[in-house]
């Protein structure tokens, strides 16, 4: 009887169970901001540690700030083009790395030891809040990419190259974050789930290579993610003749 | 335990869409321009000089290489040139020793020839007054033995 209990909380699993905030009208869940927030102050220590000291002939931490920080600048370049992937750089690179934390955060930080009255701490990408967020933002900016430097002749992607493909060009400015955000959400939520259940029912050894699994798709859908977006920031810019 | 509440739901689900959706909208955006500050922003300083500085170097080292090709190259030709002068003077130099040689050989021929002919000459004139003295030597000798040969009679 102990030992049922035990388990039921340990890994008991709560699916929809979030812990409100409640802010004069609005209301929300406390335990996306909670996570993102220690997530996001750890990648911050992490970074200014990174920086504190640049030198020309880089060492230990800024070695790895330097290979991350080409990482995203390749991975920008290739999709929006040479011509203003500087522009657009810092944005594709904050959501990578803000996806990539928040996924591998919520699968690698044991946040079930940590009690909540309601709902339970894990990854801020298995929120769909927090997916339609990111999805709307970079469904703006590509919609501010396009305007900012081709200013109404954006308008002649929706007609390119025959006027046939104006409603699904219209079609695709929905299905955009459509698929971002659930594309995230699912594979985020459902490796905990997957995880969870696992661990629900063979605590010991068998989540293992489960988890190591886990911690693949979150870094492959982070690394999705950006090259996503910026792929469609890069199809906004793009002149097309 | 799997609560599957959709749009409809007041409170809780998985698909539960309030104030958190801008907040953490406005959280990114922050985030970038945190990070741009913070990470984009030296990290590229850093890596974009040393990129310069790097491609500055290579430049430099390949036009260096260059000029070294070029001075090579001056320096061959130079060699070349040296080459076929060098050869021009020992053809120059050979010819001469030969005309040289040819000459010396021609003074010493006619010199042999001049010399063998005086002492031909010479045998002759010797041969032929040797000659006329054996004559009268023999003539006086064969007077001689007329004379007595008649005398004794």
């Amino acid at each position: 009887m102990f030992f049922n209990s035990l388990l039921t909380n340990f890994a008991a699993l709560e699916v929809g169970q979030h812990l409100y905030w409640q802010i004069g009208n609005i209301r929300l869940h406390g335990q996306v901001f909670l996570t993102s927030w220690i997530l996001l102050g750890a990648l911050l220590v992490f970074i200014s540690l990174g920086t504190k000291k640049m030198e020309n002939d880089p060492k230990g931490l800024q070695n790895l700030l330097e290979f991350l920080w080409d990482y995203i600048r390749d991975l920008a370049r290739t999709q929006i083009g040479e011509k203003v992937y500087r522009d657009w750089m810092p944005f594709i690179g904050t959501l990578f790395l803000f996806v990539f934390v928040s996924n591998w955060g919520g699968a690698l930080i044991p946040w079930r030891l940590i009690k909540l009255p309601s709902g339970e701490l894990g990854a801020p990408t298995a929120d769909i809040n927090t997916t339609i967020a990111l999805a709307l933002l970079v469904s703006l900016s590509y919609f501010y990419a396009g305007l900012s430097n081709k200013g109404w002749r954006y308008f002649e992607y929706y007609v390119h190259p025959t006027p046939i493909m104006l409603p699904f060009k219209i079609l695709e400015d929905f299905t955009k974050p459509l698929s971002l955000s659930f594309r995230l959400f699912g594979n985020i939520l459902a490796d905990e789930l997957v995880v969870g259940v696992l661990v629900f029912l063979v605590p010991l050894i068998l989540p293992i290579p489960v988890m190591f699994l886990g911690l693949f798709t979150s870094a492959i859908q982070a690394l999705i993610f950006a090259t996503l977006a910026a792929y469609y920031i890069g199809e906004a810019v793009e002149e097309h003749h | 335990m799997l609560a599957f509440n959709f749009f409809g739901a007041t409170e809780g689900g998985l698909f539960d869409i309030n104030a958190t959706l801008p907040l953490m909208a406005i959280q990114v955006v922050a985030l970038t321009y945190i990070l741009n500050s913070l990470f984009f922003k030296p990290v590229g300083n850093v890596v974009e000089k040393r990129e310069k500085f790097v491609s500055n170097n290579i430049i430099e080292a390949k036009n260096k290489l260059s000029e070294v090709e070029k001075l090579e190259a001056d320096l061959l030709t130079q060699l070349q040139s040296a080459r076929t002068e060098a050869q021009r003077i020992v053809c120059e130099a050979e010819n001469e020793s030969d005309k040289l040689y040819k000459e010396a050989l021609e003074l010493a021929n006619n010199e042999a020839n001049a010399s063998k002919e005086k002492a031909r000459l010479e045998i002759e004139t010797q041969t032929s007054a040797a000659r006329d003295q054996l004559s009268k030597e023999a003539d006086d000798l064969s007077e001689l033995i007329v004379n007595r040969l008649i005398l004794d009679k």
